[in-house]
């Protein structure tokens, strides 16, 4: 099975280049990283990288990174497609985990999730912040996830030409688990490791931010 | 006698409804939108020099005073406005993001 690894970058030249290698290293070599009009120099660094290199040249946020991403990985003809970030966060060696159960074809959607197992350690607001994006998804997608907003998924090549993504920004990650509920795509939970390096942390979701994106993906069902 | 607001409003309303006209001349805006603009403007030059059309209004809704009539029939329409503005924008946006991943996608490089 052809997989691909699906990574959106904005502004990332200082932890890219390690991304890229370790997903090498663990035997990876369909790499798409989508540069979303950074201002440093990630695209330039991407073309210097056996990957498949896109660029935004406008700025369009996190969401649409990922979908072009994911389109273009369908249009390669991937049959899975994993998302990752670009910053550090996830481990290489945990994709096999979380494309085995499409392999096997038991489910065409696998979420990570770090509050499965106790391995991921991380500051206790934003614990506070998560369980708060839990209980959102509970109540918006009436979906029972133990994580939903790390960003560490897997697609089935079905799943992926499934799932509409129209959220530009950071409400994508709660759209792509309202389509799952409203599609009836069949998932499951894999646990995974997220690590909080200080650079991670600084690029992460502020609890404002949060609420702010809440309110989009409110007003977005609002207008649908 | 004509009072200063009386003329300021009139010649506002003439200056919105003939830019209103020049816009669908040139295929700008639509019959309809048109048709509303000119109607809340005609509206508010009738209130403005009749005030008791407002009154005679604010009776039927239950309003006391027919200024405050005006006022909440302004905030209403600027309320509507701003949320067609709001998916107008939301729509634009949705649109620069599917050329800006076309292109991203048809130049999609991928070294050997």
């Amino acid at each position: 099975m052809k997989v691909f690894i699906v990574i959106a970058a904005y502004n990332e030249e200082k932890s890219i280049v390690n991304v890229i290698h370790s997903l090498k290293k663990n035997g990876y070599k369909d790499i798409v990283v989508v540069d979303d009009g950074s201002k440093d120099k990630t695209y330039e660094i991407c073309l210097k990288e056996k990957v498949h290199a896109l660029r935004h040249f406008i700025n369009r946020g996190q969401g649409a990174a990922l979908k072009t991403g994911i389109d273009y990985a369908v249009l390669q003809g991937a049959d899975i497609i994993v998302t990752f970030d670009a910053d550090g966060q996830h481990k290489a060696d945990e994709i096999k985990r979380l494309k085995r159960p499409i392999e096997k074809g038991e489910v065409e959607v696998v979420l990570g999730s770090r509050f499965l197992d106790n391995k991921t350690e991380m500051p206790r607001l934003k614990r506070l912040t998560l369980k708060g994006g839990v209980l959102f998804t509970r109540i918006f997608s009436g979906i029972n996830l133990t994580d939903t907003h790390n960003g560490f998924r897997a697609f089935s090549r079905k799943a992926a030409q499934e799932i509409e993504i129209v959220q530009d920004r950071m409400a994508h990650a709660s759209e792509i688990i309202d389509e799952i509920a409203q599609k009836k795509i069949k998932f499951k939970e894999v646990p995974v490791t997220i690590i909080y390096s200080d650079y991670s942390k600084a690029k992460g979701q502020s609890i404002f931010n949060s609420i702010k994106i809440a309110l989009r993906l409110l007003f977005s069902k609002l207008v649908r | 006698m004509i009072s200063l607001i009386q003329l300021i409003v009139v010649l506002v309303a003439v200056v919105a409804v003939i830019k209103a006209i020049a816009n669908y001349n040139k295929k700008r805006m639509a019959l309809l939108s048109l048709i509303l603009w000119c109607a809340i403007w005609i509206g508010a030059v009738i209130v403005i020099f009749i005030p008791k059309v407002s009154f005679f209004f604010a009776n039927i809704l239950g309003i006391g005073r027919g200024a405050d009539f005006v006022v909440y029939v302004s905030i209403i329409i600027l309320f509507y406005l701003m949320f067609r503005i709001y998916v107008k924008i939301d729509n634009v946006e949705k649109n620069v993001t599917k050329i800006v991943r076309e292109t991203a996608i048809k130049k999609a490089k991928k070294k050997k």
